[in-house]
């Protein structure tokens, strides 16, 4: 009666398998069971109404803001503050990292000075960029600026660091000049791990933004949300906290998209 | 008698008391010392030796990878100051564009020529023939299309190689490139290479630790001691220009293996195989 084949590995072996199917069902449980058990906390009448809405009364509020408080236009100023910070940080951050990633001087010439203003805190530059900037759109930017630039330099300068050596090292066998490796070696050979990068620090910008419009806006969802305290509106608070990760997460699978796209070579497998 | 009449002619590869020194202070490492070399036009040449006696050094400083610290080299007369596309190089791994598929790899030293302007649009026509006859030799006529990390180690490296031939260099700088395949992998890559030898006319010096693969392909066989790395001995391999797996049993070859492994044995500071074993326990228990 000798079994003469191993057991197919279950899904709690050590980096077992598991099929799609069952990881959606598992992601869908991951995802709704926070509700129903914040559902279920929020109607038994254990914690104030005013505390911890239900998720009912909550989606009302957003359907309520949507219809008559513009919650569209809180969000794309929003939105457009965030693209252009984090825009702004990306213009000038790739080139940068290119070059400190690539030449040995100005990695030393930036590289430590970079390091040392990105454990300055972003949001104690606030008081100072309101001093400078005043409260208009460009205080905003400047902090998200603040918050995403220096990290992302760091990170685009790895990612370049990171490009094999004999990946240069053949063009150079082959005659490339300094010129042609950056833009047909360097560039290309780190262009997916440069989306990565881009696709972490959008979910920094927008951490910075709502702190940007906690402090110095009169709109926004990071404003709403304050807004919303000062009247007690709890139910507002979660639908703005919530909003803002839906944008979130729909970003992010955009940039996910772009990169599998974009990189088909990487998503191969024979 | 042979090697004489190689000498007379200007070799390909010409290295003098070359010297290369890496940092100083503590971390000073004399790589190589007092190094003379020459390879002929059309030759095969090995470099074997115990790990760290500077092979790699060696090979990348023929390159124009790696600078040398005193003495000389010249490379088809002229000093070397740099890589260049006459001495193209094959690495171990990791060399191949990933985001380029397999023809887009082999023609990259086209499309170098390309965007400067260098090529007419007839050059490029024979450049595509050329790189098609590449794939062939390779034995990856249905591979065009295909990108490397869909392909097994072994026909990576025959990317690599295709790569490094296309734009017809004049030496074939190999380090240790068959080192990350299993054995019957090397075996074919081995006579492919030997094969890709006689129809290009290139120069190849190729490094390994594998003292049988040296002596296979080579026609000499270079053997470098260490601390500092030094030429030790170089060997001619007394086989026909036409080399076949069954020679491996042969007699003058089993009896140069045995003589090239001792003598590495020996320079490493190693006389046979018990003092190996000695050491190791050694070692082992001062741990
Ligand atoms: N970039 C480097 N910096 C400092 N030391 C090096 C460097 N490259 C090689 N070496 C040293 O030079 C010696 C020869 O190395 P290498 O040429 O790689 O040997 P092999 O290829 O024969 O194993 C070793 O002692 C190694 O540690
Ligand atoms: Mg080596």
């Amino acid at each position: 009666m000798a079994s003469n084949s191993l057991a197919r590995p279950g899904i709690w072996s050590i980096r077992g398998p598991m099929s799609q199917r069952r990881y959606w069902i598992f992601a869908a449980i991951g995802l709704i069971a926070p509700i129903i058990a914040w559902s279920i906390v929020a109607n038994s009448g254990w914690v104030e109404k005013v505390f911890m809405p239900t998720p009912g009364s909550v989606w009302a509020r957003a359907v309520l803001w949507w219809t008559e408080d513009n919650l569209l236009q809180d969000a794309a100023i929003s939105i457009y503050r965030v693209t252009a910070g984090w825009l702004l940080s990306a213009v000038i951050a790739m080139p940068l990292g290119l070059l400190i990633g690539t030449f040995r001087p100005v990695q030393a010439l930036l590289e430590p000075l970079t390091d040392f203003i990105r454990y300055m805190p972003a949001v104690a530059f606030i008081p100072l960029v309101m001093l400078w900037i005043g409260i208009d759109e460009g205080s905003k930017v400047a902090i998200i600026f603040i918050g995403t630039f220096f990290q992302m330099v760091l990170m685009v300068a790895e990612d370049v660091r990171r490009v094999p050596t004999a990946q240069i090292e053949a063009a150079q066998t082959m005659g490339a000049t300094r010129l042609e490796i950056i833009q047909l070696v360097l560039l290309p050979s780190a262009k997916p791990a440069l989306v990565d990068t881009l696709r972490i620090t959008m979910g920094w910008a927008w951490t910075y933004l709502v702190v940007a419009e906690l402090v110095a806006a009169n709109s926004g969802l990071g404003y709403a949300i304050l807004k919303a305290q000062r009247f007690l509106q709890t139910d507002k608070i979660f639908a703005g906290i919530l909003l803002i990760g839906v944008i979130g997460l729909v970003i992010d699978q955009l940039f996910r998209l772009l990169h599998r796209k974009a990189f088909p070579w990487m998503h191969t497998k024979s | 008698m042979d090697a004489h009449k190689v000498v007379t002619l200007a070799p390909r590869i010409r290295v003098r008391a070359l010297g290369k020194i890496f940092g100083d202070g503590p971390t000073r490492v004399e790589a190589l010392k007092d190094i003379d070399l020459e390879v002929c036009d059309n030759e095969f040449v090995t470099l074997v030796g115990a790990s760290g006696c500077g092979k790699s050094t060696l090979l990348r400083i023929i390159g124009g990878l790696e600078y040398h610290t005193s003495g000389e080299i010249l490379s088809s007369g002229k000093p070397v100051s740099g890589p260049g596309a006459d001495r193209a190089m094959v690495f171990q791994h990791y060399s191949l564009y990933p985001w380029l598929d397999v023809m887009e790899n082999i023609r990259f030293s086209r499309r170098l020529q390309v965007n400067r302007g260098e090529l007419t649009s007839a050059d490029v026509e024979v450049a595509s023939g050329r790189a098609e006859a590449l794939l062939n030799l390779m034995g990856l006529p249905n591979m065009a299309h295909a990108y490397p990390n869909q392909l097994s180690g072994g026909m990576q490296q025959r990317v690599a190689i295709a790569r490094a031939l296309m734009g017809r260099p004049e030496i074939l700088l190999m380090d240790e490139p068959f080192g990350a395949l299993d054995a019957q992998t090397r075996e074919v890559m081995h006579d492919l290479i030997l094969h890709v030898f006689k129809l290009e006319k290139a120069t190849i010096v190729f490094v390994t630790h594998d003292v049988e693969e040296a002596i296979y392909l080579g026609q000499r066989v270079v053997l470098l001691a260490p601390r500092p790395g030094r030429i030790d001995t170089i060997y001619k391999v007394p086989l026909p220009a036409q080399r076949h797996q069954d020679m491996k049993h042969s007699r003058e070859f089993l009896d140069l293996k045995k003589q090239i492994l001792q003598r590495i044995r020996e320079t490493s500071g190693m006389k046979t195989d018990s003092d190996l074993l000695e050491q190791l326990s050694r070692t082992a228990s001062t741990q």
